[in-house]
């Protein structure tokens, strides 16, 4: 029924995709679709009756239509399949693979139904928020190279890294935090049960075997939770005195041991009830906020190398044949076949075809580079065009791109330099409690020794930062999921307090500022019919100015002629002579056969160029400039606060727009290498904190550097270098709010600490007249823990709301 | 009293029955995906989709 609705429209929405068609000429049945291969989907699932799948959610498919061709064949090599595998007894194998393309619920559906589509196939489950897919099949039916390639005609592109299956740990650290809040809850609730008689002063009515019963009974409890639930704190504080620290943990660790070691002796001596409940919660809280920030995008990877964005097979041509061969295996002198929009694994020398290689992922460069044989070829581009044939002249690790990780910035463990505020709050801190206890301890030394303890211990005990360590985790917590809810993802919770700190930001041109892909080039005037598209392709064909480029390749579908006369005036425009016709293309003035004419003009982010041909005038191509919607606000709210860089990797054929930007012409630098780009920011560390947006493999370099990194992505699930944070670009405009946000949030974070000190100094005022006993502090603890934790978490999602982050 | 210790006994164990009960669920992989179950139980049997097909 909704499809119908939609045609009436006017407008077809591709059945499969959601995509709009051009027209009905794809159909089958009473559906459409925008192109053949989003068909071919439909009848293969028709075929197999999983029609269910456009029942579950809307248009849900995948169009294949831009898929690149990667070829499956390197699966059936017997390495590669053992390290992809994991479990195989030679009869069922089990594997997983990482498919980001899947996005909704019907994804899960058709995923989990795969044995229908292949019969070798037993069982497949699919993990959500992980984009991954396990499944089990039989050996003898099916292989992973069948499944592969059948997964990747239903769109589905399986990602297959190595690097993937390097991933379990920190899995495995989230299941040990789980067990431990799993047993410290279970502590918790028991001995807050046990010590109820006490709670209400009901001990005295009670047999003082009973009360022993129970003392010993909550001891035995807390042994699990001192020994084991609370040992990550103690292992961090001590690593933190080694390295001459003292952490947030240090105080926590102090704390948790004078309760834990007081409570002992007040059961063993039978003077007292302890504090075993207070400590027990303490601990739970705190393994609970752990809990609560250590929410991570496990389906994307911010530790990316460059062997990430390699291919992870190569078609070697061995004694006349065509094999594939893992990547790792590639060695000098092999002769390997490079197709259509592959990537250039090694550098090496074309042997055979024609060059045409798009190094704008590398190099930020935006027009192909023409190679002819005998030239070398450096690694990291994608050849454009025909299949090219080489010869491999350096390891992979050994070429000019890879050299980019051999740079320290990539063996440094962390590069930041910015300690983190709550530990440089907890050293002060730690310090002024251990005076104020000792201080107190001395007082009243002078009337007895057992008081003095008494005090000493109470004051430790009460200064726990409880309330401080849980404001951290659960505001920068609530900040990171609304970042998340932003399309901004960051790779843990550190990163929003270097935002705060971050006094410069550094912009990518190519892919960053501007949109990746093609501008839209629209032509008014007179209706121009295929043969004068033809012509104008022809002259566009000889300039490399971007302007001829983007008309170039608006017409991509058209053939070309040979020109002859071509003559390009520097910003006027083009002219040429193609099959007897005089074409002239740029300023009104120039197109009109002006000689006097004005440089090509560009309003607002368009440029127009004027066509005549045969001094016909025709009409003119306005050119959008591919950047980014929003850009110019974005820029100028960022410019009142910080400093303001562009690195590009392209000439400066546009510097003339941006610098109407960015109104700080000596920070533009173009024609950058990777390198140029690492030591510019190295450069501006100096003085500065920076945040560098980029994009491609030419920022990668300059993304680690630089103190916060965050590379923008059209699709996050697509690749990107190593980076602090992923940004849809989708929400790039809203690069501003998010540091305006992430300084809030650090605000936050001092507000719930004064708030916490507030309830210390109450509870100091308590125990430093000796009067902290088990009920004030299974009080004070929860309700101050609490009551911070709910202050941050109302208080980021209402700034959140103030700043337009929803 | 010696009947709130034997109560007490038992209540502490089933608690502990739980405790175990919450280790093997972690430990089975229930907290790996909380998301993709609550997709997967609105889909309906395949068996019912037969027999409304035929």
């Amino acid at each position: 029924m909704q499809e119908d609705k939609r045609i009436n429209k006017e407008e077809i929405i591709c059945y499969h995709c959601g995509d709009i068609c051009r027209d009905k000429s794809i159909g089958k049945e009473d559906k459409y679709f925008c192109c053949t291969s989003c068909k071919l989907v439909y009848e293969i699932l028709e075929e197999n009756s999983l029609c269910k799948y456009y029942s579950i959610d809307e248009n849900p498919g995948i169009s294949p239509k831009v898929r690149s061709e990667i070829k499956y064949e390197y699966l059936d090599d017997l390495q590669i399949k053992k390290q992809l595998l994991d479990f195989s007894d030679g009869n069922t194998a089990m594997a997983t693979f990482l498919i980001p393309q899947m996005h909704c619920s019907s994804c899960i559906w058709l995923l989990e139904n795969l044995y229908k589509l292949d019969d070798g196939v037993t069982h497949s489950r699919v993990n959500f928020p992980e984009k991954k897919l396990t499944f089990k099949y039989l050996e003898s039916k099916t292989s992973l190279r069948k499944i592969s390639e059948l997964l990747d005609s239903l769109g589905y592109e399986p990602l297959i890294n190595l690097d993937a299956a390097e991933k379990k740990s920190r899995s495995s650290h989230l299941k040990k935090l789980y067990y431990k809040v799993g047993v410290a809850g279970f502590a918790f609730g028991n001995i807050m049960l046990l010590s109820l008689p006490e709670y209400f002063g009901l001990e005295k009515l009670t047999d003082p075997e009973f009360h022993k019963f129970f003392g010993y009974l909550n001891l035995i409890l807390a042994l699990p939770v001192f020994f084991y639930s609370s040992s990550e704190y103690y292992i961090s504080a001590f690593k933190g005195l080694r390295n001459k620290l003292i952490n947030i943990d240090f105080p926590l660790f102090l704390g948790i041991f004078v309760v834990f070691a007081r409570s002992v002796y007040e059961i063993l001596a039978q003077t007292g009830a302890g504090y075993m409940d207070s400590m027990t919660g303490l601990v739970f809280f705190l393994l609970a906020g752990k809990i609560f920030q250590s929410k991570t995008y496990d389906s994307m990877n911010f530790e990316r190398s460059y062997k990430s964005f390699f291919p992870f097979s190569v078609t070697v041509i061995k004694s006349g044949k065509e094999t594939t061969i893992p990547l790792a295996s590639l060695k000098r002198g092999d002769r390997i076949v490079v197709r259509n929009n592959e990537l250039i694994p090694a550098d090496s020398i074309l042997f055979g075809g024609d060059g045409n290689i798009d190094y704008s992922f590398v190099t930020g460069e935006s027009l192909p580079v023409q190679k002819v044989l005998g030239e070398i070829i450096s690694a990291g581009g994608r050849q454009k065009g025909s299949a090219i044939e080489l010869e491999v002249l350096n390891d992979v690790s050994q070429s000019y791109l890879t050299q980019l990780w051999n740079n320290d910035v990539f063996t440094k463990e962390d590069t930041s330099r910015l300690q983190s505020f709550s530990n440089s709050i907890s050293k002060y801190f730690t310090v002024a409690v251990l005076m104020l206890a000792t201080g107190a301890a001395a007082y009243w030394m002078q009337y007895s020794l057992s008081t003095a303890v008494n005090v000493f211990t109470a004051v430790l005990i009460v200064a726990c930062p409880c309330a401080l360590a849980l404001a951290l985790p659960f505001t920068y917590g609530n900040v990171m999921r609304i970042f998340g809810r932003n399309k901004f993802y960051i790779k843990n919770v550190s990163v929003i307090e270097k935002l705060s700190n971050i006094s410069a930001v550094v912009f990518d041109k190519t892919g960053t500022l501007t949109q990746s892909g093609k501008s839209e080039v629209l032509f008014s005037g007179r209706t121009l019919n295929d043969y004068e598209l033809i012509l104008v392709k022809s002259v566009a064909k000889n300039s490399t100015h971007p302007l001829s480029r983007k008309i170039y390749e608006h017409l991509r579908e058209f053939e070309t002629l040979e020109v002859n006369n071509f003559e390009e005036f520097t910003g006027k425009g083009i002219s040429g002579e193609a099959d007897g016709n005089k074409i002239l293309l740029g300023s009104e003035l120039f197109a009109s056969g002006n000689p006097n004419a004005g440089k090509i003009r560009i309003f607002g982010k368009s440029s127009r160029v004027y066509l005549s041909i045969n001094g016909e005038f025709l009409g003119k191509f306005e050119i959008t400039n591919s950047y980014r919607e929003g850009l110019t606000e974005a820029i100028s709210r960022l410019e009142n606060n910080y400093g303001l860089h562009l690195l590009s990797g392209d000439n400066n054929n546009e510097a003339a727009y941006l610098e109407k930007i960015f109104k700080q012409p000596h920070h533009l630098r173009f024609g950058q290498s990777p390198e140029d780009k690492l030591d510019y920011i190295k450069g501006i560390q100096f003085s500065q904190s920076v945040l560098m947006i980029g994009d491609g493999l030419n920022d990668a370099g300059a993304l680690k550097q630089s103190d916060v990194g965050i590379s923008v992505s059209d699709d996050v699930s697509n690749f990107s270098p190593a980076c602090d944070g992923i940004l849809e670009s989708g929400s790039f405009t809203k690069i501003p709010d998010i540091l305006n946000f992430s300084r809030l949030s650090v605000k936050v974070i001092i507000t719930s600490f004064s708030i916490s000190f507030l309830y210390n100094i109450a509870a100091l005022f308590i125990a430093v007249e000796g009067m902290l006993t088990p009920i004030v502090a299974a009080i004070l603890m929860p309700v101050s823990s609490i009551s911070v934790v709910v202050f941050s978490v109302i208080a980021t999602n209402f700034l959140a709301k103030r700043k337009n982050l929803n | 009293m010696s009947v709130i210790v034997v109560l007490i006994g038992i209540s502490v164990l089933v608690a502990g029955g739980f405790l175990i009960a919450f280790l093997w669920a972690v430990r089975s992989g229930q907290f790996d995906d909380k998301y993709t179950p609550s997709v997967r139980m609105l889909f309906d049997d395949d068996k019912k989709d037969e027999t409304k097909s035929s």
